[in-house]
């Protein structure tokens, strides 16, 4: 246990320490200790280092080992389909033939996401403003409080009120816009509405509020307050200081922040398989039932899927993988460069 | 000495008004709402265009651009868009409010309903469309086993994986992996599961369950890992680096080996903050439905192995009851949904509070 070198330390003989001294750990890692000579580490020491590294490494595996597995299950299921997988707006992998693509589920992915975010980030910002710059601060932090535990409610929960609560609102609004609007097409179609895309673009969004304000709060209540005060003392109004000090110094995180927030709408799965009307074929209309993504038809065909058809779940989940993975690494690419520039600003 | 200095003349009577800008009254932007609210009611009933709703989203807008008129003309450009955006803002934060606060009635109405004994008492098993009881026993003890083994995985993982970050890890090797945590927190839950289902329910189980693929709770523990992972780690790193560096080199100063310093000394002392990330870590892992569906298989009955057999989750149990054709359905879907938001939010209260009590805090 280590414990014969822990204890003459605590009485300081000079002869203890020089036996001492030479045989504990070499100060390297205190960032200061460069003149003790550089001793070996004992067995207790080293296994518990090794430990940390293996458990560090583990992280990679598993990165690694999502990608080696998914591709392992998709590529005998890609081999037996017999369209093209980017283009046929189809799933029936479970036919003798096979027959699947990812267009539909592409589409509606992106369709659906781009329109939560495109909701959600004004009023987000909004948020995040307000509770960085316009309540009082007590109120703000309790505020930014409840918005956390927005973020903590379950996807199906979410999912179950915009199936059984929300779709009746947003199925009059449908109705509404058809009848004063029909001639757009996004608002066109003869029913029945509700289920659509409207209605799981609208649940997203309200998925996605609470990460992108949080994310967006911490970094709007960073501003330096040298920046604010100098805004406010040329005269500006609290607006204007917002513009001027508080926005162009959030920019990056804000951003990044939508990033992570685009990434967990991509991702999102139940919320969407229970409020989407789940129709393959590419439209733009956004209030007939219909809509699919590429998560949403994973949670709904899995249940009837074969060996194949798994084989083509797991592909179109490989798809997803890896256009969440670019969408993260994007978003730490821009905080980690943020966090360089403030730290050597600071 | 005798020179008598002026007082200074504080804003003597007569003088100009023009000195400060002017400004509009406060019953100023209550009688625009008001008149606002008055024009949008008599537009859409007048026109028949639409009710409530409508009436309300008008005097909105209308609100706001009465508000900027009047601003405009009494208080001028700047001060007018200050308010506009002042109201955008104001408006942002009611629009969100309101999704949480329907959330919230929904769940505790609707989930009253099939608050009894029976619903925590008994599970699934043999009950058919047609019976108004059953119950989602069998889903919170799959919950909490399924939440319980991922906590057993993570914990000591992310523990030790923070530790190698923070106390050991130099150079590039530890930047990699410390970004790569930072890109697992975003993996799709959806593909966690299909990542285990690829790995442990049809390559690996099959070995040892004659053949065929082992759908299990262990399976949607393993899933669930994946998940918390990230968020074990990163909360544990952050908590590490605020330990203060006297304390370590206090404790490498009396001779202690550093292995020993970061479990006797590093780890307690950061010992709080840490466990509100695993808590927060479990509170999202025991709400994740999509891992579960895909691997845990999900059975109506009993089952307190998680090796063997299939087996459901409080969030599964949500998710298949609102698929339910059967009338009862509903109500058990959102009795679960309620327990589930419950048990989460207990979970994630109790962390946040533990962390305010934290002297390591930020």
């Amino acid at each position: 246990m280590g414990e014969t070198t822990a204890r003459p330390a605590v009485a300081p003989a000079p002869e203890a320490e020089a036996v001492a001294g030479p045989r504990t750990r070499d100060g390297g890692a205190l960032g200061g200790g460069g003149g003790l000579p550089r001793a070996r580490a004992f067995g207790a020491e080293r296994a518990f280092r090794a430990l940390t590294v293996a458990a560090g490494t583990a992280v990679l595996v598993i990165i690694a080992a999502i990608a080696v597995f998914l591709v392992a299950k998709a590529v005998p299921a890609l081999r037996a389909n017999t369209e093209n997988f980017w283009t046929y707006e189809g799933w029936s992998p479970n036919d003798p033939a096979p027959k699947f693509g990812i267009g539909t589920l592409a589409f509606g992915t992106v369709l659906s996401s781009a329109l939560a975010l495109l909701i959600a980030v004004p009023v987000a910002l909004g948020i995040a403003l307000y509770l960085s710059h316009y309540a009082p601060r007590r109120l703000g932090t309790a505020l930014g409080f409840l918005i956390d535990l927005l973020a903590a409610v379950p996807s199906v929960v979410f999912g179950l009120w915009g199936r059984d609560v929300f779709v009746h609102p947003v199925r009059d609004f449908s109705a509404w816009l058809n009848q004063h609007f029909g001639w757009l097409p996004i608002f066109g179609g003869d029913g029945p509405f509700g289920r659509s895309i409207m209605l799981g673009s609208l649940v997203l969004a309200i998925m996605v509020l609470p990460i992108v304000t949080s994310l967006s709060r911490e970094v709007f209540l960073q501003t330096p307050t040298a920046n604010e005060e100098a805004a406010l003392a040329l005269g500006a109004t609290r607006w204007e200081m917002i513009r001027t000090a508080v926005l162009p110094y959030g920019r990056p995180g804000v951003v990044a922040a939508v990033m992570l927030g685009l990434g967990r709408a991509l991702g999102e799965t139940i919320a969407l398989a229970m409020t989407l009307g789940i129709t393959f074929g590419i439209s733009f209309n956004l209030i007939t039932n219909g809509g699919n993504t590429v998560a949403a038809n994973i949670a709904n065909a899995f249940g009837e899927a074969n060996a194949t058809g798994r084989g083509a779940l797991i592909a179109s989940g490989l798809v997803l993988f890896a256009i969440t993975l670019i969408v993260n690494i994007t978003a730490r690419a821009i905080i980690h460069r943020r966090r360089e520039f403030t730290e050597s600003a600071a | 000495m005798t020179t008598s200095v002026a007082p200074r003349p504080t804003r003597p009577p007569d003088a100009p008004e023009t000195l400060r800008a002017r400004r509009l009254p406060r019953y100023a932007p209550p009688a625009v709402a008001l008149a606002a609210l008055l024009v949008a009611a008599a537009l859409a009933y007048g026109t028949g265009a639409g009710g409530p709703v409508l009436v309300v989203v008008a005097a909105a807008l209308l609100y706001l651009v009465g508000l900027f008129a009047v601003a405009n003309v009494v208080e001028g450009r700047r001060a007018a868009r200050d308010r506009l955006w002042s109201a955008l803002i104001h408006s942002a934060f009611v629009l969100a409010v309101a999704p949480l606060a329907s959330v919230v009635w929904t769940l505790v109405s609707r989930g009253a309903e099939r608050l009894d004994g029976d619903f925590f008492g008994t599970s699934m098993n043999n009950i058919g469309a047609r019976d108004p009881d059953g119950g989602a026993y069998h889903a919170i003890v799959g919950t909490l086993m399924q939440v319980g083994i991922a906590a057993l995985i993570t914990v000591p993982l992310g523990l030790l994986c923070a530790i190698y970050v923070v106390e050991y890890g130099r150079g590039r090797f530890a930047a990699t992996i410390r970004f790569f945590v930072d890109v697992m927190t975003g993996i799709p839950s959806i593909v966690a599961g299909l990542f285990v289902l690829a790995f442990w329910v049809l390559v690996v189980s099959p070995v040892f369950n004659d053949g065929r693929p082992g759908f299990s709770g262990f399976a949607a523990a393993l899933a669930l890992s994946v998940l918390m992972l990230p968020t074990v780690v990163r909360s544990t790193e952050e908590m590490l680096r605020l330990v203060p560096a006297p304390l370590r080199e206090g404790a490498y100063a009396l001779g202690v080996p550093k292995w020993k310093t970061i479990l006797r000394v590093v780890l307690p002392t950061a010992l709080p903050g840490i466990v509100t990330g695993v808590m927060l870590a479990v509170a999202r892992a025991a709400g994740e439905t999509a891992p579960v569906l895909l691997v845990a298989g999900g059975g109506a009955a009993i089952n307190f192995n998680p090796f063997q057999d299939n087996q459901s989750s409080l969030a599964l149990f949500v998710y298949q009851q609102a698929g339910d054709a059967s009338r009862y359905a509903p109500a058990r879907a959102w009795t679960a949904a309620l327990t589930l938001v419950a048990l989460v939010l207990v979970l994630t209260i109790a962390a946040k509070l533990l962390s305010r009590r934290n002297r390591l805090g930020r």
